[in-house]
């Protein structure tokens, strides 16, 4: 019975942050570019996100005629259900989490995996050449970022000597690992942009050229599953951060680890926007030579060296 | 590599900068007194109109949203019979106002001429016609004209010489 209740308090919590999140993009982009973004709705203009979702379901949920309908309508879902599910492993707290997984860090890998299922589905069923653009460009992307993505937590994983999310934590009682693993921190942040499609990354989306990329065709809630999906990604991404680099829950005793966990995710979420905030999107080539070139021998190299330090200190 | 952490740098430092957003409704923004806004009719010193009813500013409208009738007074001077602009097609070129010979059309700073029916948006004469001067004080068309019209009379207006009386001989 207690299981149940983690599991709803896992995923109300995560669904309010992800849908809170549209507030908070919107005003720290606005902040950094010195307008004021939404603030007429409510105090700060908070209640803006929930205008929006009741403007969201009235919306015509439309399907176009010359979709591949069943594909087209499962496609949001799975992006939803892929992220959703990551969040069973992610240990708020040392006895706040919904599954004490050995392989989590494996099962994180494998879902982020299935997302692309998504994102290739959800661009080929709606029939149109710019979906079809973005999903191609997307399954490149995945591809490229998924492979050193597993490669640059290689090297928490050996100094942890555990795939254990809640012992990967433990094990950072000492030392947070981003100090010893800085270039795996690096790479795992590039690769999660990457991964969440978020600016700079967004090829997939890359308004200006392919209209909205893969979710072009989508409208309604089906839309709005995408784009909450990709705040969900991005908090997930950066409470893997928090998880595998910077302690997780530890932190000074004087405030519960509760909070030292929400504190540096929000952190790292407030970077993504940065990061919106500031950079222009590469071209698609420049993307898949960065990927290939540079982030792979890096993070090669790291777990190299990684490697050979914990050898030697044997 | 470093020009990327230093633009991430720099957008982060614009969370200290002053917002250049003016939170309109609440806070209005300054306009300048020669702002192409809502346009109104003028009349001179002496509280007569100023509108001669020359049609020059229908003609200048490159929107056609000026329409007016000119009639005469019992001294022959002329004046609007109605005067009426349709603000749902006005662009406020001001080209009116620069078209005017005098001074009776003018562009005001108001613009908030938001209306929830459509024909609430064309004004008529009373609309338009204010009790001020406007911009341009002390000026007085008639009196500048070279007819008289009930203002003054012939040879008294300003930068004008005394009528010569052509047929008496002692000049």
């Amino acid at each position: 019975m207690e299981y149940i209740f983690i599991i709803a308090g896992v995923l109300l919590i995560v669904l309010t942050i992800a849908a809170g999140l549209i507030w908070v993009e919107r005003r720290l982009l606005a902040l950094w570019q010195d307008r004021y973004g939404p603030n007429r709705v409510g105090p700060f203009g908070l209640f803006q996100v929930l205008a929006d979702m009741i403007k969201i379901f009235f919306k015509e949920d439309w399907i176009p005629p010359f979709a591949d309908k069943a594909v087209f309508v499962i496609a949001p879902g799975i992006l939803m259900i892929s992220i959703l599910l990551t969040f069973a492993i992610i240990p708020f707290t040392d006895s706040f989490f919904v599954l004490d997984s050995n392989i989590g860090l494996l099962f994180f890998l494998g879902n982020s995996s299935l997302g692309v299922y998504s994102i290739v589905l959800g661009g080929w069923a709606s029939n149109n050449k710019y979906s079809l653009l973005g999903s191609i460009r997307a399954s490149a992307q995945m591809l490229t970022y998924e492979v050193f993505m597993g490669l640059s937590l290689m090297g928490v994983v050996m100094m942890s000597d555990s795939f254990n999310l809640r012992e990967i934590v433990e094990a950072q009682r000492g030392m947070w690992f981003v100090f010893p693993q800085f270039i795996g921190f690096v790479v795992f942040l590039i690769a999660g942009v990457a991964e969440t499609h978020r600016t700079p990354f967004d090829i997939p989306e890359a308004e200006g050229e392919l209209v909205a990329g893969y979710h072009s065709e989508y409208s309604g809630m089906k839309f709005g599953m995408f784009f909450v999906g990709e705040y969900l990604g991005v908090t997930l991404i950066s409470t893997l951060i928090v998880t595998l680099f910077f302690g997780g829950w530890l932190g000074p005793s004087f405030l519960p680890p509760a909070f030292w966990f929400f504190f540096k995710t929000a952190f790292f979420i407030c970077f993504f926007v940065l990061l919106r905030a500031s950079l222009p999107r590469p071209r698609y080539d420049q993307l898949m030579d960065f990927g290939w070139k540079i982030l792979l021998p890096l993070v090669l190299l790291n777990i190299l060296v990684t490697g050979a330090i914990i050898l030697y200190l044997q | 590599m470093f020009s990327i952490l230093r633009s991430i740098w720099l957008t982060f430092l614009h969370a200290f900068h002053k917002r250049e957003t003016v939170g309109y409704p609440e806070k209005k923004p300054y306009l300048p007194p020669r702002y192409r806004g809502r346009i109104v009719l003028t009349r001179d010193s002496e509280g007569n109109e100023r509108c001669v009813a020359c049609n020059l500013c229908a003609a200048a409208c490159p929107v056609d949203c000026i329409s007016l009738q000119a009639t005469e007074d019992e001294n022959g001077r002329r004046y609007p019979e109605f005067f009426r602009i349709n603000f749902s097609r006005c662009i406020f070129c001001g080209l009116c106002e620069e078209a005017c010979p005098t001074y009776a059309i003018q562009l005001t700073p108001d613009f908030e001429l938001g209306e929830y029916d459509r024909q609430s948006m064309v004004y008529e004469k009373e609309h338009l016609l204010i009790s001020g001067e406007g911009k341009y004080h002390g000026y007085n068309f008639y009196k500048n004209a070279g007819v008289d019209m009930g203002v003054k009379a012939k040879g008294e207006g300003e930068n004008e010489e005394p009528t010569v009386d052509l047929k008496s001989l002692l000049k």
